[in-house]
């Protein structure tokens, strides 16, 4: 059902914990359907320096927090706001069509998170 | 080759070797369809006939009162769709909420197609609400149909009363007793039982093979045409191996019932007790009903159901979850829901189902490997203890 990078990140998460004073915040999810996603950056001089994540979910739920924490460290504002559900999909070696879902997740998690944070410099 | 742990017996179950053994000549030596009139044919027959001897006798039924299907889920359809088609007089349906989905959809297409649909809710126990279908039963409901045992929690409904009921205001009963015949007493005839679905792989046989009781005197219309075989019920070649099979394991089920019971209920007992010292914040779902002795389900709240399922299989043991991903739905279990347990903790559930085969050291493996995948898991959602 799942590629290997799926239940790689699934068992070995990176960046799972709570950040200490975040500077930007996103929470995403359907407590209904299943999945909450807490995504928190820390961004110096515009590059996102690290992220750390939170989730109640499935596998694809965990992967795709997981792997766009990975994607996120290191590149500027701009550049993160690009990252498209595809995107983050695509880095898993794809996910089955009914977990895309999850994929989207991770993606409005970020650009809430990054939201948050313009919304704060303000 | 790893070892794994099966406990997932509500699902399906292994076919067990006197069960192959009672079936091989019907595949090669005596492999004649019922209908031929030659030796191989007559050979068929009888093994047929005599399979249906042995499982009417096991439900307290008469021969001719049992009909063979391809699964329960047909059993299910034939007694519904089936009975309330020819049922001319009288347009409602009663149920329960908690139904497998051959009777929920069944229900749903009968509603569809005109009949008056009323379902009967739970308590929190999933055990129905006695009163609340005497509400819903009156003199214009042809058929009542209550699941004897629930798949997803193992709870068992009081059939004999509602049994009653049903007779009360006019109406026939139908159980569905996939999960519990063979497994728990029955005799239709004392419960006043006048339908019944059974399914052979859920007790050690082979997939592809169930039956309905129907009691004498009910008509029912097929819902396939082609051929008289079960007298026109359920037209088509019958599966005599399988039907074999399934009145072997029926049998053998018979002279090992309380020892069975016994067994399955200490080991779903102990596991009960173990996770419940091992783990913090959990939910036991049913438990303070009668079950089936081998089921349990309980709810890890803060821990996604699949993400479990997918743990425990990595681990070896298979299991059950009512989340949704799973299952392809998009709401968690219906069941769990109907209980009144909200919807991020079914979410949050697995179910448990042992049979033949499991034994203390699965019951160990469990105990031993679930605390760490839930702390796990629970850390990833922040909020480990």
């Amino acid at each position: 059902m799942y590629s290997d990078k799926v239940m790689d990140h699934f068992q070995n998460p990176r960046n799972v914990g709570k950040m200490e004073n975040p500077d930007g915040i996103g929470k995403k999810g359907n407590p209904v359907c299943g999945d909450v996603m807490e995504l928190a950056i820390r961004i110096n001089d515009n590059i996102i320096e690290e992220a750390k994540f939170l989730t109640f979910g499935c596998c694809a739920a965990i992967a795709t927090s997981s792997i766009i924490t990975e994607m996120v460290e290191g590149k500027t504002i701009e550049e993160a706001e690009q990252i498209s559900k595809k995107a983050v999909a695509e880095a898993l070696d794809g996910l089955p069509p009914a977990k895309m879902h999850c994929s989207n997740l991770a993606a409005d998690a970020l650009q809430d998170a990054i939201e948050d944070y313009r919304s704060k410099k303000k | 080759m790893k070892k794994r742990y099966y406990l997932d017996h509500n699902a399906t179950t292994p076919v067990r070797p006197e069960v192959i053994e009672a079936m091989l000549p019907y595949m090669s030596e005596t492999f004649g369809n019922s209908s031929s009139v030659h030796w191989y044919g007559q050979a068929a027959k009888n093994a047929l006939e005599l399979s249906r001897e042995k499982i009417a006798a096991v439900i307290g039924a008469d021969a001719e009162e049992v009909f063979f299907t391809g699964c329960g889920t047909e059993s299910d359809n034939i007694a519904l769709a089936g009975y309330m088609t020819a049922e001319k007089t009288r347009n409602g349906l009663v149920t329960t909420t908690v139904e497998h989905s051959a009777i929920l959809k069944s229900a749903e297409r009968l509603s569809k197609r005109g009949a008056d649909v009323a379902y009967a809710g739970i308590d929190n126990q999933c055990v129905i609400d006695l009163d609340a279908l005497r509400s819903a039963v009156n003199d214009t409901t042809a058929l009542v149909s209550v699941m004897h045992a629930n798949n997803e929690t193992g709870v068992l409904q009081p059939i004999g009363d509602a049994a009653d009921i049903a007779h009360e205001a006019g109406a026939i009963f139908h159980t569905d007793a996939v999960q519990s015949a063979g497994k728990i007493h029955i005799n239709v005839k004392d419960m006043g039982i006048d339908m019944l679905s059974m399914s052979a792989h859920k007790i050690n046989a082979l997939k592809g093979v169930g039956a309905v009781y129907i009691k004498k005197g009910i008509n029912v219309e097929p819902l396939t045409v082609g051929g008289s075989h079960e007298r026109g019920i359920r037209p088509g070649t019958e599966n005599i191996a399988g039907i074999v099979g399934f009145a072997a394991a029926l049998e053998l089920l018979q002279s090992e019932h309380e020892e069975r019971a016994a067994r399955l209920s200490a080991l779903r007992d102990r596991l009960e007790s173990e996770i419940g010292n091992r783990i913090p914040n959990i939910l036991f779902n049913g438990r303070d009903a009668r079950r089936l002795p081998g089921t349990s389900n309980i709810s890890f709240p803060d821990v996604d159901g699949e993400a479990l399922l997918f743990s425990m299989d990595l681990a070896g043991i298979a299991v059950s979850t009512g989340s949704a991903c799973t299952s392809g739905a998009v709401e968690p279990s219906h069941v769990l829901i109907a209980m009144g347990i909200p919807p991020y903790m079914a979410q949050s559930s697995i179910r448990f189902s042992l049979g033949l085969g499991n034994t203390g050291e699965d019951i160990d493996h469990v105990i031993h490997v679930l605390p760490p995948i839930v702390e796990r898991l629970r850390n990833i959602s922040g909020s480990a203890q």
